[in-house]
């Protein structure tokens, strides 16, 4: 072990490794993104006003997900409703 | 029936130009009649780094509006007599470049030569989607870094979606991943993204790993492709780039960090 591993090194993740896992999440995202039918963004325009008549939330309060799952797809909607 | 090959990237500065023209004088080194052709409408550099700056009279545009026949706007190279160049236009209308224009002088290179290079110009807009539009194959050149993997597949999906072979349901363009830029010392640092995180996002096969390397800047100061550095690492590796093009198995090179020996140490290398 030379002196350079005792300080510093191992303690916080390389930057590279932050790089990696954050290009994992967004590729995934943008694949799922390009891959997903047309009608997805007014789908999830649709879901927003009809939530948006019992609670006003954000845009951003608001993911939904289409995945693949063999047969079918599985639509995931995600809302974070405020306390 | 010539190959056509795509060099593309989304990002800018990847190193684009550097690689069509190091392949493009590759191919034509190892025999096979190449023709380069510079997609970047208004901010032309592939003359520069080939060195024929001066001998460009007629341009892609002019031939697509009819000014001039393709004959006249070809330049062939001086080094090597199995490769052409076929400059880009200086004007600022990026939308002179149409899906015919560019269909019908691809056809008629076709003709006449074996390999045809396209370099794209960055971004994932119209300039760069008529580069890659027809397609048969696409080197994706890549830096080790985050938003150059991202773009690279973006541009992928486009490869996949928007080109003439994916509307037209043939098989898919040929995808081959292409590092540039790639620095060892950092890697081991920990600082730079590895080839095998970078394959493992893109799930792309690799065509070569070019190293970051002064013999690049050396190249395009002197208007020579770094291909013909023969002794450069980065030479070297454009090299085995090339032979793998052709369906060679070649091991990747530089892909460690060069210990230096003592001699080196002492009278520098
Ligand atoms: N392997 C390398 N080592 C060092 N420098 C490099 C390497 N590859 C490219 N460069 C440098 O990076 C810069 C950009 O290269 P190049 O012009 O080939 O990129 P590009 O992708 O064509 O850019 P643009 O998107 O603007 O068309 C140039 O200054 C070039 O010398
Ligand atoms: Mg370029």
């Amino acid at each position: 072990m030379s002196i350079f591993d005792i300080f510093g090194k191992d303690k916080e993740p390389k930057s590279a490794s932050i790089a990696k896992e954050r290009l994992k999440v967004i590729v995934a995202h943008e694949r799922r993104a390009r891959n997903a039918p047309e009608y997805l963004p007014a789908l999830q325009r649709d879901i927003l006003d009809v939530i948006r008549k019992y609670v006003q939330i954000d845009q951003d309060q608001l993911q939904i997900d289409l995945n693949d799952d063999g047969n079918c797809s599985i639509l995931e909607v995600n809302v974070n409703l405020p306390k | 029936m010539a190959t056509i090959i795509v060099v593309t990237s989304g990002k800018g500065g990847v190193g684009k130009t550097t690689t069509s023209a190091a392949v493009s004088m590759g191919l034509a080194m190892a025999g096979h009649k190449t023709v380069v052709i510079d997609f970047d409408i208004g901010l032309r550099n592939l003359d520069i780094i080939m060195n024929c700056e001066r001998r460009v009279v007629f341009d892609f545009v002019n031939v697509i509006q009819g000014d001039a026949v393709l004959n006249q706007a070809l330049i062939k190279d001086k080094r090597c007599e199995n490769l052409y160049i076929l400059p880009a236009s200086q004007t600022r209308d990026k939308d002179a470049l149409t899906k015919e224009g560019v269909k019908n002088i691809l056809d008629q290179l076709s003709a006449d030569f074996e390999y045809i290079i396209c370099d794209s110009p960055a971004g994932i807009e119209h300039g760069a989607q008529m580069a890659l539009y027809f397609a048969d194959s696409a080197i994706v050149v890549t830096n080790p870094e985050v938003s150059s993997v991202r773009d690279s597949d973006r541009i992928l999906g486009i490869l996949q979606s928007k080109s003439y072979r994916a509307e037209n349901n043939q098989a898919p363009v040929k995808e081959h991943l292409l590092i540039t830029r790639f620095d060892p010392v950092r890697v081991d640092r920990g600082e730079m993204l590895s080839i095998a995180d970078i394959e493992d996002i893109l799930a792309v096969p690799l065509l070569g790993v070019i190293p970051e390397s002064q013999a690049v800047l050396n190249a395009s100061n002197s208007g020579n492709p770094v291909i013909l550095d023969e002794k450069s690492d980065a030479g070297q590796a454009y090299k085995d780039t090339v032979g793998r093009l052709l369906g060679e198995e070649l091991p990747h090179r530089f892909l460690e960090v060069q210990k230096k020996g003592l001699l080196k140490r002492v009278f520098g290398g």
